[in-house]
């Protein structure tokens, strides 16, 4: 032991490390259509939410150490080659404990979330349902059609919502809308913001502040399901007529319901499957998806594209909020990462998203290669929605911050940015 | 009035087999259930701080009150960094193997005894 000088001064105080807490339930801006949370199911919702907060913060970023240190190596050395898909990193990171646990848990907080969120709006269903018949009854801003067919590719219970979207347990009713919205907030780590619309309002600040002279009088907001999005979308642009259109009633009405209890009554929610959806050619200032892709099909999502270029008018503009496709350069273990919900989260079409090209799609839809546009959009939040000391930490975030240190370029705009991809046509 | 069975349609499962992620699913199966109990003593601690907060404040006990008790700012940080810590001291065997990652390798007791001895 060397003789190292002795501290005479007393020693400080060491400053505790801040750690990242997620906000509590109770954040979530309550309307009536939203299930009204016991002392006991706010407290579960509290342990949620850090539960995802800490899967997603404290664990799911070392899955590119254990694939690094344990997973590739011993592949290359029992294969002699490098793995060649997901699929294949998949099926290796199966054996490694570390992994095995944190798969397990993601999963588990997935479903439990189900169940604490469902356990509350069911048990309350005939009153946030007879809530929401205030709002919607005889409304003309409210047009559903039970004509309309819900896609096969909708029907899968999407990011383990049993019933997804789509399934009504009393005739007319609200619950898959209220059990997306209690329960979204609790995987997304708080992350989408106390009205679960900071993708939205993002999107608005964003059009808003790059293209100040354009003044959009007619907006589609394309599988706006319960309008979270929409919302902020209408009420920067309070003069414009929004248009959410959505194959499921329940979110609809619920959508509905909760736009007039906030006040804003400048959206249309209008039920209809967005690839045979009827309105006038060219008529359209602004089309906008949020999150939607992933939860389609490649021919539908194709034919989607094309008809979103049919119904803008010329110098209109088509924006898509979507998880950013794979680039040359993305490492296989981020691609893992990001894949991992198509196989274990119920959203079988974002793997194949993935893989496909934003840019030649859109060309392939009929943009041309100029119109064409990808942004990062800084989040712009809610403001006064949290406490100070809340920091979301999203379930996504590990690979995110794995995609944002990559991109040189765009690495400063990206890291509290949003991915966007359009045209001007 | 329709009678609709919560306890059913709270726990009914998503489409699609189930995926276990252990070698062994009876692993899973009680992580499962060791979790849901985890959350459901996390429940109880929440309330227990309420009844504390009441207490300290001279509001009587009841289930009303409870029920209606927000949290202050402070308040609401203290139980939300109570359940961060929890959830990391429940998790730690977790953590212990993600840490393992980093080092060396096994120790063997014996040659460690040696080394610690030799002068
Ligand atoms: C993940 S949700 C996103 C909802 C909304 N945009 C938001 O940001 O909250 C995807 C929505 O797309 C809808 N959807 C999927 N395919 C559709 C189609 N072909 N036509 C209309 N809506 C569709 C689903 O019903 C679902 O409500």
């Amino acid at each position: 032991m060397t003789d190292a000088p002795v501290s005479t001064t007393a020693t400080a105080t060491p400053t505790p490390v801040e750690v990242a807490l997620p906000p509590p339930y109770s954040a979530l801006h309550r309307h009536p259509m939203l299930p009204v949370a016991t002392h006991d199911e706010t407290a579960r919702m509290n342990f949620l939410i850090n539960l995802v907060s800490h899967v997603g913060k404290d664990i799911a970023p070392a899955m590119p150490a254990v694939y690094a240190k344990r997973v590739e190596p011993a592949f290359k050395k029992s294969r002699g080659r490098d793995f060649a898909n997901t699929s294949e990193v998949r099926e290796a990171m199966r054996a490694e404990p570390a992994y095995q646990s944190w798969a397990a848990l993601r999963r588990g907080a997935q479903e439990m979330r189900h169940q604490a969120g469902r356990a509350m709006v069911f048990r309350q269903l005939e009153e946030i349902d007879a809530a929401a018949r205030r709002f919607n009854d005889g409304a003309p801003t409210l047009k559903l059609n039970p004509q309309v067919q819900v896609p096969k590719y909708v029907s899968v219970d999407n990011h383990l919502s049993p019933g997804g979207y789509e399934r009504e347990v009393l005739a007319g009713d609200i619950a898959a809308g209220a059990c997306y919205e209690a329960g979204h907030f609790v995987t997304a780590g708080g992350g989408t913001g106390g009205k679960s619309d900071w993708p939205g309002r993002t999107i608005a600040h964003f059009v808003k502040r790059q293209f100040p002279d354009f003044k959009p009088k007619r907006i589609l907001d394309l599988g706006a399901g319960g309008g979270f999005n929409a919302l902020p979308i209408a009420e920067l642009y309070p003069d414009a007529e929004v248009i959410a259109v959505d194959v499921a009633a329940p979110m609809l009405r619920y959508g509905h319901a909760r736009a007039k209890a906030f006040g804003v009554n400048n959206i249309t929610f209008l039920q209809a499957d967005g690839e045979t959806l009827d309105l006038a050619l060219g008529s359209l200032d602004w089309v906008q998806t949020t999150m939607v892709w992933h939860e389609t099909a490649l021919g539908p999502f194709r034919n989607m594209l094309k008809k979103i270029r049919t119904l803008l008018r010329p110098g209109g503009l088509s924006l898509n909020f979507e998880q950013p496709n794979f680039d040359p350069d993305t490492p296989m273990v981020e691609k893992f990462l990001r894949d991992w919900d198509a196989w274990y989260n119920n959203e079988p079409f974002w793997a194949k998203l993935h893989t496909l090209n934003f840019r030649d799609e859109m060309i392939a839809a009929g943009f041309t290669p100029a119109q064409v546009f990808e942004e990062w959009a800084p989040q712009v939040r809610s403001a006064g929605a949290y406490p100070a000391w809340v920091q979301t930490v999203n379930r996504h975030d590990a690979e995110h911050a794995m995609a944002n240190a990559r991109k040189s370029t765009k690495a400063v705009r990206a890291k509290s940015g949003m991915y966007l991809f359009g045209a001007w046509n | 009035m329709t009678i609709l069975d919560i306890n059913a349609l709270a726990n009914a499962k998503a489409k699609g087999k189930r995926p276990y992620f252990f070698d062994d699913p009876a692993v899973e199966r009680v992580l499962s259930i060791t979790m849901a109990v985890a959350g459901e003593l996390a429940v109880t601690r929440e309330r227990l701080d309420t009844i504390e907060r009441l207490l300290e404040a001279g509001t009587p006990v009841t289930k009303a009150n409870i029920n209606a008790f927000k949290p202050d700012d402070d308040a609401a940080r203290a139980r939300q960094a109570w359940h961060a810590e929890y959830i990391s001291r429940i998790l730690r065997i977790v953590h212990q193997e993600l840490e393992s990652l980093q080092s060396e390798g096994d120790v063997n007791p014996e040659a460690l005894a040696d080394e610690i001895s030799a002068a």
